[in-house]
């Protein structure tokens, strides 16, 4: 017996539109408001050089020929060579963010083969291959 | 590469359930140099900016691994899509193959990553275009002060424009334009004579160890992918090359070793040129290399390189994201309203006008590191479900049950291999970009729950199988 195809319901031009900029809002709050906020962005560390040279920020006559070639002087360099990224884990926060993307994979999965058996069941039921 | 020459009928603002036949015309004129070419143009521009924040993470060794390691990540992808593609032959490349293997939800994020990965791109390679006019004007010495954030909205503006307009006429700008750019770096190479070590590249000198231990190797790993970022996208040429089971295999498994040398050469004369420390926050790497060969015409070449691959990446990028966001449509994943065609240029163009504001509010007040993070994020996210796939496709339809173009040797090694250097990957993002790894998962948690409690409905079940496969086992 042939399964009739499931017919899905008519979205109105303003459900389309809701749906749209829904979609853009998502983007804005998840993505754009914690860089905005200063939520987001790399952990970092800054040493600060009192009246900083060559030498005190460690930099070789070479390193230094090519930082004077690309237009620093000590005094501007000093704040990128300060910088440095903050490795310090917090392990109850990698915990989480390991589990946050575990079980992601494993939900999407699992909702995924339920609405797959549906398309299956509604391409193969009439026990033919689909036409490509 | 999707000529959408037949489009769909009552799409345009279509509000009715109605059936729509749906045909996407594709001409199979293409052979393995073309998919070659497709992969590695779009790569091309991970050469001239980003990839040098790995040595920022780590430091120049560090980096050097993660160029390798992520080399290997994407020979396992590159394999892994061989099989796929040149089997699931369909255009919207692992979001079709989503649709086909996993399941909608699946195929929806699959989408959605290709959307976002594309989109932050773009939005990257404008931060760089408006930071290199910027600097070559200064270093030209021209008077008056530049405002690259208006070049970052004309770059995104412009390429848009040309998008609505025709698809023929961008991707004929970007092979032009992508020559040019990697006959700059060719320029580079020979112009630092790799073959004489201390002439004009010092490593003994510049090279410092691990500024960060061991764990920069790891860290390093997080910028690393972005020697290869988009390679996978010569499976979106799947239904346009003549023969998909020797030209798809053939050409991306090329493309990956070109890029191995290709990114392995742009490290060792970028870090034989400069300290690590500016190099690892540098936003124009190979122009700044060109300045300190002290060659003003390399200089200038380097300039129009850089400038030329950025454009050539961020037009292919609003290509790629408008018509994947296009498919989403269609499919009614996304509302139907951007699954329309104009009706004069034969472009999605709600798609293409949809993404434009958002890649320059991106552009004009995030910072490149961030943007780039974004974009392999969603790439990362993409690697992890690929090596999913590859092991239910092998499940659902074992060896020998379907016609398959190519078999990748063996599986499931390469699954397991690229799923433990995802995870590495992972922990490697962490490091640093914590907050924004979470950031990017509540968003595709928040648009999942979006999908399953209220698009879904809209999508017409058999529609997402189209392959004249056999009724997959255990179902």
């Amino acid at each position: 017996m042939s399964r009739r195809p499931y017919e899905p319901p008519a979205q109105s031009v303003v459900g389309q539109i809701v749906d749209a900029v829904l979609m853009l809002g998502l983007v804005v709050v998840t993505l754009y408001l914690p860089l905005l906020l200063g939520l987001a962005g790399s952990g970092a560390t800054t040493t600060a050089y009192d009246n900083p040279s060559w030498e005190t920020l460690k930099q070789n006559p070479t390193m230094a020929a090519q930082w004077e070639k690309l237009g620093f002087t000590p005094d501007s360099a000093a704040a990128i060579i300060g910088a440095r990224f903050d490795y310090s884990v917090s392990w109850m926060a990698f915990a989480v963010t390991a589990l946050v993307i575990v079980v992601y994979f494993v939900a999407m999965l699992r909702w995924s083969d339920k609405e797959y058996r549906e398309v299956i069941a509604e391409r193969f039921d009439d026990g033919e291959r689909p036409s490509s | 590469m999707t000529d959408i020459s037949h489009p769909i009928a009552g799409v345009a603002g279509a509000t009715s359930a109605a059936p729509a036949p749906r045909r996407v015309a594709l001409k199979r004129v293409l052979g393995p140099a073309h998919v070659w070419g497709l992969g590695v143009g779009i790569v091309l521009v991970g050469e001239f900016m980003g990839w040098n924040f790995a040595v920022g993470k780590g430091g120049a060794i560090a980096a050097l691994t993660a160029c390798w390691l992520a080399g290997i990540l994407y020979t396992c992808v590159a394999m892994i899509d061989s099989e796929i593609t040149s089997t699931v032959a369909a255009a919207g490349g692992q979001y079709a193959q989503a649709k086909h293997i996993i399941g909608p939800l699946a195929a929806f994020n699959v989408g959605l990553y290709l959307v976002m990965a594309y989109t932050m791109l773009e939005v990257s390679n404008a931060i760089v275009t408006g930071d290199l006019i910027e600097a070559f004007s200064h270093n030209m010495g021209l008077v008056g002060d530049v405002d690259k954030r208006a070049f970052m909205v004309l770059t995104i503006v412009f390429l848009s424009w040309l998008n609505y307009r025709g698809v023929l006429a961008t991707l004929t700008l970007n092979l032009v334009i992508t020559a040019i750019a990697f006959a700059a770096i060719v320029t580079l190479f020979v112009y630092a004579q790799p073959w004489a070590p201390g002439e004009t590249l010092k490593h003994d000198q510049l090279l410092t160890g691990l500024p960060y231990g061991g764990l920069g190797i790891l860290a390093a790993m997080h910028f690393g992918l972005w020697f290869y970022l988009g390679i996978e996208g010569t499976t979106q040429a799947a239904e346009e090359v003549r023969s998909p089971a020797r030209a798809l295999p053939l050409g991306t498994l090329t493309g990956i070793m070109t890029l191995l040398i290709a990114a392995t050469l742009t490290w060792y004369v970028g870090t034989g040129l400069m300290p690590w420390e500016y190099l690892g926050q540098a936003v124009t790497p190979l122009y700044d290399a060109a300045r300190l060969t002290g060659s003003a015409p390399l200089e200038i070449f380097l300039f129009f390189g850089t400038l030329f691959a950025t454009v050539a990446s961020a037009n292919g990028c609003v290509n790629d994201a408008s018509r994947a966001w296009f498919a989403m449509g269609r499919d009614r994943y996304m509302p139907v309203w951007f699954g329309a065609v104009h009706p004069t240029y034969r472009t999605p163009y709600r798609a293409i006008v949809f993404f434009a504001p958002i890649a320059i509010l991106f552009a004009i007040s995030t910072p490149l590191d961030q943007t780039i993070t974004f974009s392999i994020l969603s790439g990362l996210l993409g690697y992890t479900t690929m090596a999913l796939s590859i092991v239910m496709f092998r499940r659902k339809w074992p060896l020998g049950s379907i016609p398959r173009g190519f078999v990748h040797p063996l599986h499931p090694l390469p699954a397991v291999l690229l799923l433990v250097l995802c995870s590495v990957t992972y922990a490697a993002v962490f490091l640093g970009y914590g907050t924004q790894l979470l950031a990017m998962m509540a968003f595709y948690i928040a648009a999942s729950a979006w999908f399953v409690l209220h698009r879904y409905k809209y999508v017409r079940r058999g529609d997402q199988f189209t392959m004249a496969w056999p009724k997959p086992r255990g179902y």
